[in-house]
């Protein structure tokens, strides 16, 4: 573990606790649009963040968003990397013609797509939505898992232990499950941190188009397109901060996952480390 | 040899296979509208003939597949009287949550019937279409949406050329300096500007761009494509994430290839260093970031929807936020995505043929 790892942890844990206490650490309600508007006001001791085309403050609203960046996050690698895992293990385990259709036609199908357009085309007939967004990028995350489980199964199966166990009589399932795959998971953690990084991002690319979280929720993306609809030179010249912010957040928070991913990485592959 | 030409038929079969899936897929896409596409066009107020001239002349009224399985209708007429009625009372009584799942499941498969509809359906006609090179007509425009995409489609390639080329410019140099230095502090520095770059979206660097070259210095406008600089600052936003994963990978093969036997022989021959690192170390070492480069053209080019959202740059990407999903024009998105996803298709399997007549060692395995 790095320097760069532990700066990832932090961040992580302070997206964490503002993520679970946005209540009591936000100043202001993310949705409430005041009597006496003022846009676009420069940050000051009563708006720590200033405030945004409606006159929401944005401090609160950064505070509000890593709720849904966190839930986006979490749910997309939590459902993709367990679907990838399994259609993985099932590829890798059996080989043969079950191989040939998932690694070798299926595998190849979705990588085929370029992700992004792929949760866009989705989003686009579907409508828009938390449930759906969550739903388009599962199914663009899921064959990275599934890539790795298999490379993985492939390793493992070979192994003494498997030979052991099935020469005791141990039925295919209990070997996938109590054997190979608990020797299998540790790329998968690491993926499943870059994936986490690459979910945040895609919800912010997809909420900044305006195809995730609509308005006024307060997402981080849906920030960045909100104060675009207003006129993107517009906000640049009286107040940048509107876009920055959450630029900012959304970066930090990529940056952190991928620091803990490539730490992780390293911890786990020996051969890594000292580079 | 007979393996060779065995190899390639494989490929090639395998890219059609994937190519006839994306194009189904895409053609299917117009199935998930929730509710009927016509009324999400025209809006509510449009009366029934509007509707069904809108129908007949963009193909919606055929089926949609050679076969449908959906719920007859006089059946579930019947159906919604009884659970209007008796249903309800009987549905409160049982409250066993797995009973009441699989009465819903048994009731769907009486409800629903299988009906087949023969050739002339919508999912045969589109294909006939694409084969044809016709992309259907726009549902807001009525202009063909091929000749929409082809309008656009130069924008976004010479948006996606340009950032390939600003990010080779960045990396090749970049890359050389840190793998031959590798620990100094040039190293760390790319090493974090490749961090950023990766974790950085366009939505961010763009902006950032806009308000240092376009309000603080107004060297470039900031958004649109009317003058030959203007592709500038979209090129370094599309371009840095691959600066920066180039960089990592030119990088890490100098560092490989300066412990290879012939760099040694290079040296002891008296060569100086620069023409070691130049002449030899690069031309190896450039193979597999050749080959990144062309999968990543096809990144470039979905990755350039925000990009051109952001800089109001009249390519593909916006063609299809803009016109296509924000005006709900189906057949325009459809269009789109398949023209997007296909030059991604095409892009990847030049590149990895290009790749294996590179490098001998890969190209039978």
């Amino acid at each position: 573990m790095n320097r760069l790892t532990y700066i990832g942890l932090a961040i992580a844990l302070v997206l964490i606790v503002a993520a679970v206490f946005a209540p009591f650490i936000a100043t202001h309600d993310p949705l409430e649009i005041p009597q006496t508007m003022v846009r676009f006001a420069a940050p000051s001791a009563q708006h720590w963040l200033g405030t945004d085309s409606l006159g929401r403050d944005v401090f609160s609203r950064i505070i509000y968003g890593a709720r849904i960046s966190l839930q986006v996050g979490i749910s997309v690698t939590l459902v993709s990397a367990l679907i990838g895992m399994f259609i993985g293990a099932i590829a890798g385990f059996y080989g043969g013609w079950v191989d040939k259709i998932l690694s070798g036609y299926l595998f190849n199908v979705f990588l085929a797509f370029p992700g992004l357009l792929l949760a866009i085309a989705m989003v686009a007939f579907l409508g828009v939505g938390l449930g759906k967004l969550i739903l388009a990028l599962c199914i663009i995350g899921w064959v990275g898992y599934a890539r790795v489980m298999r490379g993985q199964v492939l390793k493992v199966r070979e192994y003494d232990f498997v030979q052991a166990a099935r020469a005791l009589g141990a039925s295919n399932m209990r070997i996938l499950f109590t054997h190979i795959l608990p020797n299998a998971v540790q790329p998968l953690i690491v993926q499943a941190s870059l994936g986490m990084a690459g979910a945040v991002l895609s919800e912010a690319s997809l909420s900044f188009l305006g195809l995730g979280i609509p308005p006024p929720e307060p997402s981080w993306g849906t920030m960045i397109f909100e104060a675009q609809q207003t006129g993107f030179d517009t906000v640049m010249r009286i107040a940048p901060h509107v876009l920055f912010v959450p630029g900012v957040a959304i970066a930090l928070t990529v940056l952190a996952f991928n620091f803990i991913g490539d730490g992780l990485r390293e911890y786990l592959d020996p051969k890594q480390r000292k580079r | 040899m007979k393996y060779k030409i065995l190899n390639f038929l494989r490929q090639v079969g395998l890219l059609l296979l994937v190519v006839w899936t994306v194009v189904s897929l895409v053609t299917l896409l117009i199935e998930l509208v929730p509710g009927d596409p016509a009324i999400a066009v025209l809006g509510d107020n449009a009366t029934p003939e509007q509707i069904n001239n809108f129908r007949a002349r963009h193909g919606l009224d055929k089926p949609g597949f050679f076969f449908s399985y959906s719920r007859n209708e006089e059946l579930n007429q019947g159906f919604e009287e009884f659970s209007r009625t008796d249903g309800e009372k009987m549905r409160r009584q049982q409250q066993n949550f797995l009973a009441n799942f699989f009465e819903n499941i048994a009731i769907e498969i009486k409800l629903r019937e299988f009906k087949w509809h023969g050739a002339d359906n919508r999912y045969l006609n589109y294909w006939k279409g694409v084969l044809t090179g016709d992309l259907g007509r726009s549902f807001k425009t009525d202009r063909p949406v091929l000749e929409m995409i082809l309008e656009r489609y130069s924008n976004t390639i010479e948006v996606a050329v340009a950032a390939m080329f600003i990010a080779i410019l960045i990396a090749i140099p970049l890359g050389v300096l840190a793998g031959t230095n590798k620990g100094s502090l040039i190293d760390n520095f790319s090493s974090f500007f490749a961090l950023l770059g990766i974790s950085l979206p366009g939505f961010v660097i763009g902006p950032v761009l806009v308000y240092i070259f376009a309000v603080k210095f107004e060297v470039f406008s900031a958004t649109g494509n009317q003058y030959p600089e203007d592709i500038v600052l979209p090129a370094i936003t599309l371009g840095a994430a691959l600066s920066a994963i180039l960089t990592r990978m030119v990088r890490s093969s100098v560092i490989e290839e300066l412990g290879e036997d012939y760099v040694r022989t290079a040296r002891a021959k008296g060569l100086s260093e620069r023409k070691v690192v130049y002449k030899h170390v690069l031309k190896n070492g450039l193979i597999p970031v050749v080959t990144v480069l062309g999968l990543q053209l096809g990144v470039l080019l979905a990755g350039a929807i925000i990009t051109e959202t952001i800089f109001s740059w009249q390519g593909l990407g916006l063609l299809l936020l803009k016109d296509g999903i924000g005006t709900r024009d189906y057949r325009l998105v459809q269009g789109c995505v398949l023209v997007i996803s296909v030059t991604y298709i095409l892009a990847n399997s030049l590149t990895d043929l290009v790749y294996r007549r590179l490098d001998p060692r890969i190209r039978i395995s």
